[in-house]
């Protein structure tokens, strides 16, 4: 890994270190470390099936690495009891590559799912304010009594990440925020998630292999290369830099 | 996929059944554990018993009721020939409570019930619904399987005590169209023949229908493959597996209460 000239003051909320995970045989994840600093949008970038979703997935312990460690918050998630785990899961809000929303239930089933049951709120004009002001937030309130498979693919996106704000993590985990979105709708979803971290205070790991979701959204980028953590720096910094790999990546972006 | 070398030779498939049935063994195991645990998902239990019950009352109504009607008709003749038409209501009745009322419905339940089950849970499993539910620091399994296994297993002996009374009345139907009998003379006759370990029997066999339909279908669907073809594949397993169930834990009450008759 390169030199790091970003001096970082705020403090690491995430941590992740010497991590590996193999499927029947075919090692994914070799020996990845990063760190997450308080208010920061670290963005990860590459190819596809390069082992992304699964990294993001071992840091919320969906699923379980070879060997590594993943500290979240102070706290090592791969040795801890389920109660513990989902403690520190409200404080971690995941968006789904395929959105993943809950498609039986309404818009606002979805997003007091989790609050009713890990908040224990039953009230009903409380949790109807709570979600009121999350739909505000990104830009829905209109979908409130929609079914999921009434929206669009932005609009879903969007209400992925309301059901994550709504329970006010400290952490966002963006799994391909922009993937299957047209030019726009994905410059939407990237003010959407610098407007996040100004209003909800979050830091952000954006798993991405879109260039233009990657400069808008970054503080810092991360370049995955065959499971592991091969380039590091801003985006400029990147964008310079001599690696074949990657100035292949940026240079198809600077084409379209 | 499956290669030459991982379809495996024989001890090898019985090391993965046994794995399987461990499995199982453990799915059950948590089922129990979460559904005597606190806070009860008693909203979600409710609306699983509702959908579960409207699902199938239909279906059970009209098989049941042809059910009664059918078999009464068949047993007539033979009775006739023995000089024993007197006996038809008793002999219905038994026959609909021991053996044609649970069964049908526990075999609609498993086609209904158990494919929806599988493909629902299967379905959300593919597009990661369980996952989401799981990663918001939520109890996935809880909400979505111990609901649906406890909402069948209370809901099938309601729905049995339904298809025999229906089924009752479609015997009534048939008796009635060939000879006068009145209402209260064939249900008084009917009930005559009925111990207390029949209808123990009607209520105890759709219990643990309900329970091997719900833990088979739920089994297949959440731990289904993440492949489109795994909801299909999940529906179908849960179906079939079901109904073996159904007819292995008939084969074995049968058995037992045999022995306490
Ligand atoms: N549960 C699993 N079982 C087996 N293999 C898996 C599993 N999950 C992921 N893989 C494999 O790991 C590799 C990386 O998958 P992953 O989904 O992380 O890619 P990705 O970088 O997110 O790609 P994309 O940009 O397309 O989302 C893939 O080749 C996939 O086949
Ligand atoms: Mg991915």
């Amino acid at each position: 890994m390169n030199t790091n000239p970003i001096i970082h003051t705020q403090p690491v909320v995430l941590r992740v270190e010497h991590l590996y995970k193999s499927f029947d045989g075919r090692q994914v994840l070799k020996d990845v470390n990063l760190l997450l600093h308080h208010s920061e949008n670290l963005v990860i970038l590459g190819r596809s099936g390069m082992g992304k979703s699964v990294l993001i997935k071992c840091i919320i312990g969906l699923i379980q690495p070879d060997e590594g460690y993943v500290n979240i918050l102070g706290e090592n998630i791969l040795d801890m009891d389920v109660k513990a785990l989902n403690r520190l899961r409200q404080s971690i809000g995941f968006s789904f590559q395929g959105s993943a929303l809950y498609d039986s239930m309404s818009v606002r089933d979805n997003l007091t799912f989790a609050l009713k049951r890990n908040l224990g709120i039953r009230d009903a004009d409380q949790l109807e304010q709570m979600v009121r002001e999350t739909l505000q937030a990104v830009g829905l309130e209109g979908a409130i009594d929609q079914m999921p498979s009434e929206l669009s693919g932005g609009m879903r996106k969007r209400i992925g990440v309301a059901r994550c704000l709504i329970l006010k993590p400290k952490i966002m985990l963006y799994d391909e925020p922009t993937a299957g979105l047209d030019p726009v709708t994905s410059s939407e979803i990237n003010e959407l998630i610098v407007e996040v971290k100004q209003k909800y205070d979050t830091s952000a790991i954006i798993i991405t292999h879109d260039i233009a979701c990657a400069k808008a959204t970054s503080d810092r980028i991360i370049y995955m290369e065959d499971g592991s953590c091969h380039l590091e720096g801003t985006f400029e910094e990147l964008e310079h830099k001599n690696d074949p790999q990657l100035s292949t990546f940026f240079n198809y972006f600077k084409v379209h | 996929m499956k290669t030459a070398e991982t379809i495996g030779s024989a001890p090898q498939k019985w090391q993965a059944f046994f794995i399987k049935i461990a499995d199982i063994y453990r799915f059950i195991v948590r089922i129990f554990k979460e559904t005597f645990s606190f806070p009860i998902e008693i909203e979600e239990l409710l609306k699983q018993c509702y959908i579960q019950g409207n699902r199938t009352l239909w279906l059970v109504s009209f098989a049941s009721l042809l059910a009664g009607v059918v078999f009464t008709k068949q047993s007539r003749p033979s009775l006739i020939e023995f000089g024993a038409e007197s006996w038809l209501p008793s002999l219905v009745s038994l026959a609909i409570v021991r053996g044609l009322g649970p069964l049908i419905t526990a075999l609609i339940c498993a086609g209904k019930l158990g494919s929806s089950m599988g493909a629902e849970l299967s379905s959300m499993n593919v597009t990661e619904q369980i996952d989401a539910m799981e990663a918001s620091g939520t109890n996935p399994f809880k909400y979505l399987v111990t609901t649906r296994v406890l909402a069948i297993t209370l809901m099938l002996p309601v729905l049995v005590v339904y298809s025999n009374m229906v089924a009752l009345m479609g015997s009534y139907i048939a008796v009635h169209f060939f000879s006068q009998t009145t209402f209260k003379l064939f249900f008084s006759q009917a009930f005559e023949s009925i111990t207390f370990l029949d209808i123990f029997s009607t209520l105890i066999k759709p219990i643990l229908y309900g329970f091997a339909i719900g833990v088979v279908s739920t089994y297949a669907g959440y731990y289904s493959s993440r492949a489109t073809v795994g909801v299909g594949k999940a529906a179908n397993q849960a179906v079939v597996v079901s109904m073996v169930m159904v007819f292995v834990i008939e084969f074995i009450t049968i058995q037992v209460l045999g022995t306490m008759r």
